[in-house]
């Protein structure tokens, strides 16, 4: 295992990465991007393995799909900072002839990025054919996925949630992000989830719940618990309850930073709380 | 002109699923989808002979189009089985981003086309489909003529890199091409040469155009008749010669006007030699049950509608 002081060292670098991007461009995610670090550093940096480079194929590694793709910024800063590309190129989110568009995409070839999401509810399904791929392939690697809570309303979910269970999809690990928030309120006032573990659990998947996780050596037990799990026909459900906008005070508790910038004055506030552990791009 | 003659009617279904047959003998990456249809898409072989390659997703197309995404990485070639309707209108945005935008290999294959589908009424016969897939960037879209050439086209668009939409029908139509005839995507097949009007022609409708020609030459008209199997890419060289040289052209096809394979010919020539042009397709309405027959002649699509353009657009030259 790596040293988990310098996962966490990662974990607050990613957060400034996150705060500057959004910041620069006056647009973007940051509230799911914070909320999601620690699973994005643990994911890349201690669970999957990997091959180095990118092929789009990806045989004999390790692969993740992330379905809520407005966390773009996490998603970026991780793949920058494990060497999918030149940190640098952070400096381009949302702009004009970047390769960081603001929801992933292959289309402009950024190393990393599999499948473009942004479109909610998509992503499962496509997780699901990759794995389904890897049982083809004779192929005995993993793949990963992360969904949004609110994300979960998409209908086409459920259709992926029973074809997994039903056609033993086990090679596979959907983490949920619980944090209870969506654009329009929380989810409790927009659409009731219910039981969202309890749901996929009747669907006949294994589950596993993250207590915490923006706690990092939470998100690694979990993870290589889930792990353990996997190859016992069952898909494996991952249900992390996580604090949107985690690491910056005025950010959590609230959904009102899902898609919303800081200020010159908020980015200042917001970086002193995470102080350059790495090095700023 | 150039006489066809028709081996035995067939469903074009029937030549897609033949199709997968060789394939499935023939190409190892090749993986067959399906939702719940296995019967109207004549995949039975395929599955039977490959079980561990074919994916029974039950009624859940949207699903079905995320999975197919996902199998191609990884290197396989998923061809998506079920009705046009629920391969195209149902699952656009899952096609739009998880295949189009992210360039995936998948190949949707869309049976029960048109109005020919028949008795089930109008929930089950789409007619905009080729005008939603051709608007999506990098999407090639086919739609095949009769059994010979939608074998030889399931065969082609295998060896093609990008998504493709598969475009074929229920009934049982006229069997006409040559069974060896290679399938080339983006190239119109010249059926019938002629001097006064040019007739473009795709899916069901090619075989009526061959009978509308051979009614017009015992009037003294001579028709081109091509088949423009490949909506897009567009063979725009292929049209725009023939129109120069027949000064007036009609597209036939089992679709509404409005997104169709007529608007694409009418926006080539619009370009590059604007030539009087009309239109036989359903004109933006629903169908509604019947036989194919009937409702072909319902909504003018059959050879007499063809005939009767031909003479229309003749006057306008």
């Amino acid at each position: 295992m790596a040293n988990l002081e310098e996962l966490q060292n990662l974990v607050v670098q990613v957060r400034r990465d996150i705060l500057r991007m959004v910041h620069k461009v006056n647009s973007g995610h940051p509230g799911g991007s914070l909320g999601c670090t620690e699973f994005f550093v643990a994911l890349y940096n201690e669970i999957m393995e990997l091959k180095e480079g990118f092929d789009m194929d990806g045989n004999n590694e390790d692969l993740f799909f992330l379905s809520n793709g407005h966390i773009s910024p996490v998603f970026y800063s991780v793949l920058a900072r494990r060497g999918y590309f030149e940190v640098d190129e952070l400096n381009t989110f949302r702009l004009i002839n970047s390769r960081l568009q603001g929801h992933p995409t292959t289309h402009e070839g950024l190393p990393g990025v599999r499948i473009a999401s942004g479109s909610l509810g998509q992503g499962m399904s496509v997780a699901i054919g990759a794995a389904l791929a890897k049982k083809l392939n004779g192929d005995n690697k993993l793949i990963y996925s992360l969904h949004g809570d609110g994300e979960l309303q998409e209908g086409q979910n459920w259709e992926a949630i029973m074809y997994a269970a039903g056609n033993k999809v086990d090679n596979y690990i959907a983490t949920i992000d619980l944090n209870g928030q969506q654009i329009d309120g929380s989810t409790d006032d927009v659409l009731p989830l219910g039981d969202v573990a309890e749901k996929f659990r009747v669907f006949g998947w294994d589950v596993l719940e993250i207590e915490n996780g923006n706690d990092l050596k939470q998100v690694i037990e979990g993870l290589n618990n889930a792990k353990s799990r996997t190859g016992k026909g069952k898909p494996v459900c991952v249900i992390m309850t996580t604090m949107m906008g985690n690491g910056v005070d005025f950010m959590m508790h609230t959904h009102a930073w899902h898609g919303k910038a800081p200020s010159d004055e908020q980015l200042e506030t917001a970086l002193a709380q995470n102080p350059e552990t790495l090095g700023d791009y | 002109m150039t006489k066809y003659t028709d081996q035995g009617k067939q469903d074009t279904r029937s030549g897609y699923g033949a199709g997968m047959t060789e394939l499935g003998r023939t190409n190892p990456n090749v993986v067959a989808l399906c939702a719940d249809l296995v019967g109207s898409l004549k995949i039975q072989t395929f599955i039977d002979e490959n079980p561990e390659r074919f994916f029974q997703v039950g009624i859940a197309e949207a699903n079905m189009m995320g999975i197919a995404a996902g199998l191609t990485i990884g290197g396989k070639i998923p061809f998506t089985g079920t009705f046009a309707n629920f391969s195209t209108g149902r699952v656009y945005d899952q096609i739009r981003q998880s295949i189009a935008y992210s360039d995936k290999n998948v190949k949707i294959c869309a049976s029960h086309a048109g109005i020919t589908l028949g008795e089930d009424g109008a929930t089950h016969q789409i007619l905009e489909d080729i005008g939603l897939m051709k608007m999506l960037p990098g999407m090639t879209v086919i739609n095949p003529c009769d059994f010979n050439q939608t074998k030889a086209a399931t065969l082609a668009i295998a060896e093609h890199h990008g998504p493709v939409y598969l475009r074929f029908g229920r009934p049982k139509v006229a069997n006409f091409t040559p069974v060896d005839q290679k399938f080339e995507i983006g190239k119109a097949l010249m059926l019938s040469e002629g001097i006064d009007v040019t007739i473009f022609a795709t899916g069901h409708l090619v075989w009526e155009s061959l009978l509308a020609a051979e009614a017009l030459e015992n009037q003294g008209i001579s028709a081109e008749v091509i088949n423009i199997h490949t909506i897009k890419p567009l063979d725009e060289e292929a049209i725009i010669k023939s129109a120069k040289k027949t000064g007036c052209v009609v597209s036939a096809e089992e679709h509404n006007f409005l997104g169709g394979l007529g608007e694409s010919i009418a926006r080539t020539l619009a370009i590059h030699h604007p030539t009087p042009q009309e239109f036989v397709a359903t004109q933006d309405t629903f169908g509604e049950s019947g036989t194919p027959e009937q409702l072909m002649d319902k909504y003018g699509l059959n050879n007499k509608a063809i005939e009767a353009a031909v003479l229309r657009v003749m006057k306008r030259k």
